[in-house]
């Protein structure tokens, strides 16, 4: 039927073997995902079946222990630090890609590239600690605590910039080159080639690149757990302090027992849905580039 | 890029089953189990823990001596669910706990008010730290400090270290009014000295050896009283906790061997390198 399996009639042992290996790593993926959401559903059930899932956004506070499951302004928390951070850091990354692309001398442009995959590389209690030590006395100055949203946001924003940078550098490189022959021919600058060519047509995987760095923005647990603070309110202003859901799970999950811990595990649902919803938005981006 | 990246996410699932497959060891005794013994808990006294198990394998070859820090409260769960021989517990035993298990002392350590180390103030009363952390006093000068802010740093929900604390002080947990709440001692110290108007307390053990390295933080008398290992042991200064060992019903063979190992003698010079007071014999 396909090429693969004409090929295997010939070849039957080696291919069939391979391509059982392949299915059992497949499927071993697959399965994982399957299991994680499944243990993470069993653990937060008891309390769900109980109180209901509703009880974690109209429960006006946290405090578990006395049956109070409010978890609102974590999710406050969570959408404005991610936010924050993919708002700065989209644009950003993506006057990157195309300075790599349009403006870069040629010298710059290999260590330029690798300077931004480092960044990618750096583990994210690295930027934490040096969150917490550089840029949160600084903010400290502006107005106490220091530890607030707007530390989270500028960290989160350094960590998922190489993000963007990267897809959007991918998706530039990505353009048919008759592009650039067209928009020469046409006699346009160097901006007006960015601006009204390589721009509109990279769109989808430009979007595809800010959504995935909002996934890791929304995911991203330790340095947004150092530098915000984690005081369980809606912040007032960016220099009060922030707890993002990621954190209060790992701050919590350590003491927590009995239906405190089931409700950090319903906590890590909603993240879970949160985190589905930007993945299938990226899908959907990603389908939308393919018809383009 | 493409190609690359499918690279890059490979090598990525292979590390995390690696890592997976490494926790997963990490949390099962091994099959033999004789000569494993696994301790969790308490992050404060996981690090003298950790010392201690070193020595036992020295004098107990074939023996290996695993310790895990994840709070007093995991102590206490993974002893009762058998996952680990000795819980590390740095508080009181709750009422239920201490009917399910036995508790042994193996040194006491102290809870220190410290604040930035430009702060001027020597000390404060125990008045005091209880307005402050009920946020009635909110400014330094109230309290003949520097003009300022006060930011005060409180530990997260569950941890010893504040049940001591707020027992100590007789707070309850929701009058805390806290601008920045902390995981373990090193944040706590590490969010104190980002911030010049900030008081937080942590484990005399962890604030001392700070201090020692440089860490812009002092440590605040309390009631007069200077906290170290050696008003402690003079029994002086009022904020102490102990630091137990935990077991499921009275503990026999190894766990036995390490426990009675653990509040010997022999040992007493790493507990106080830790900044714990060791036990009065």
């Amino acid at each position: 039927m396909t090429w693969y399996e004409r090929r295997a009639s010939c070849r039957w042992s080696a291919e069939a073997a391979l391509r059982w290996w392949m299915r059992g790593s497949a499927a071993l993926a697959g399965g994982l995902v399957v299991l994680v959401l499944a243990f993470v559903l069993a653990e937060a059930l008891p309390l769900l079946l109980r109180v209901g899932g509703g009880r974690l956004f109209t429960d006006a506070s946290w405090q578990p222990t006395a049956g109070r499951f409010g978890i609102g302004p974590l999710v406050w928390g969570t959408l404005l630090v991610a936010g924050g951070a993919v708002a700065l850091a989209a644009p950003l990354g993506i006057a990157s890609a195309v300075f790599v692309h349009f403006y870069a001398p040629q010298a710059l442009v290999r260590p330029y590239r690798r300077a931004v995959e480092l960044l990618a590389g750096i583990p994210s209690v690295v930027y934490g600690l040096w969150a917490l030590v550089v840029l949160v006395p600084l903010l400290a100055r502006l107005r106490p605590p220091g530890t607030c949203l707007l530390a989270g946001m500028l960290v989160l924003a350094v960590m998922v910039l190489p993000t963007v940078a990267l897809f959007a550098d991918a998706s530039l490189a990505r353009l048919p080159p008759e592009l650039w022959r067209g928009a020469a021919a046409l006699g346009l600058g160097r901006w007006a080639t960015v601006r009204a060519v390589a721009l509109p047509a990279a769109r989808a995987g430009l979007a595809a690149g800010v959504l995935l760095a909002a996934v890791r923005a929304v995911g991203e647990t330790m340095a947004v757990l150092m530098v915000c603070g984690n005081v369980i309110a809606v912040p007032a202003d960016g220099l009060a302090p922030v707890r993002a859901l990621t954190a209060h799970i790992a701050l919590e999950m350590g003491y927590a027992a009995g239906e405190h811990r089931a409700a950090l595990f319903a906590t890590g649902l909603v993240l879970l849905a949160m985190v589905g919803a930007l993945v299938g938005a990226v899908h959907l981006f990603g389908r939308r580039g393919h018809h383009a | 890029m493409g190609s690359r990246g499918w690279k890059a996410g490979a090598l990525l699932a292979v590390l995390a089953g690696a890592v997976a497959l490494g926790a997963h060891g990490g949390r099962c005794r091994g099959a033999g189990a004789g000569a494993r013994l696994v301790a969790t808990g308490s992050s404060t006294l996981a690090p003298l823990m950790a010392e201690i198990g070193k020595r036992f394998e020295a004098h107990h070859p074939g023996v290996r001596v695993d310790v895990q820090a994840g709070g007093s409260s995991r102590g206490v769960q993974d002893v009762l669910a058998g996952m680990a021989g000795l819980g590390l517990v740095s508080r009181p035993l709750l009422g239920a706990e201490a009917a399910q298990l036995r508790a042994f002392a193996l040194a006491r350590d102290g809870i220190a008010l410290i604040a930035h180390a430009t702060n001027p103030l020597p000390g404060l009363s125990t008045p005091q730290v209880r307005a402050i952390f009920r946020g009635q006093l909110t400014r330094w000068e109230q309290l003949g400090g520097r003009p300022g802010p006060i930011t005060v740093v409180s530990k997260a929900a569950g941890r010893g270290t504040l049940l001591v604390f707020l027992e100590h002080f007789g707070l309850q947990a929701a009058e805390i009014r806290a601008q920045a709440l902390v995981g373990d001692n090193e944040h706590g110290v590490k969010t104190v000295a980002a911030n010049p108007g900030a008081i937080g307390y942590v484990s005399i053990g962890t604030a001392a050896a700070d201090v020692r390295r440089g860490v812009p933080i002092k440590l605040l008398a309390l009631d007069g009283v200077v906290p170290s290992a050696e008003q402690i042991a003079a029994g002086r200064y009022p904020l102490v906790r102990p630091l137990l060992l935990v077991t499921r019903g009275e503990p026999g063979g190894l766990v036995r061997e390490l426990l009675d190992f653990a509040r010997a003698e022999g040992v007493d010079d790493l507990v106080r390198t830790q900044g714990f007071v060791p036990l009065e014999r």
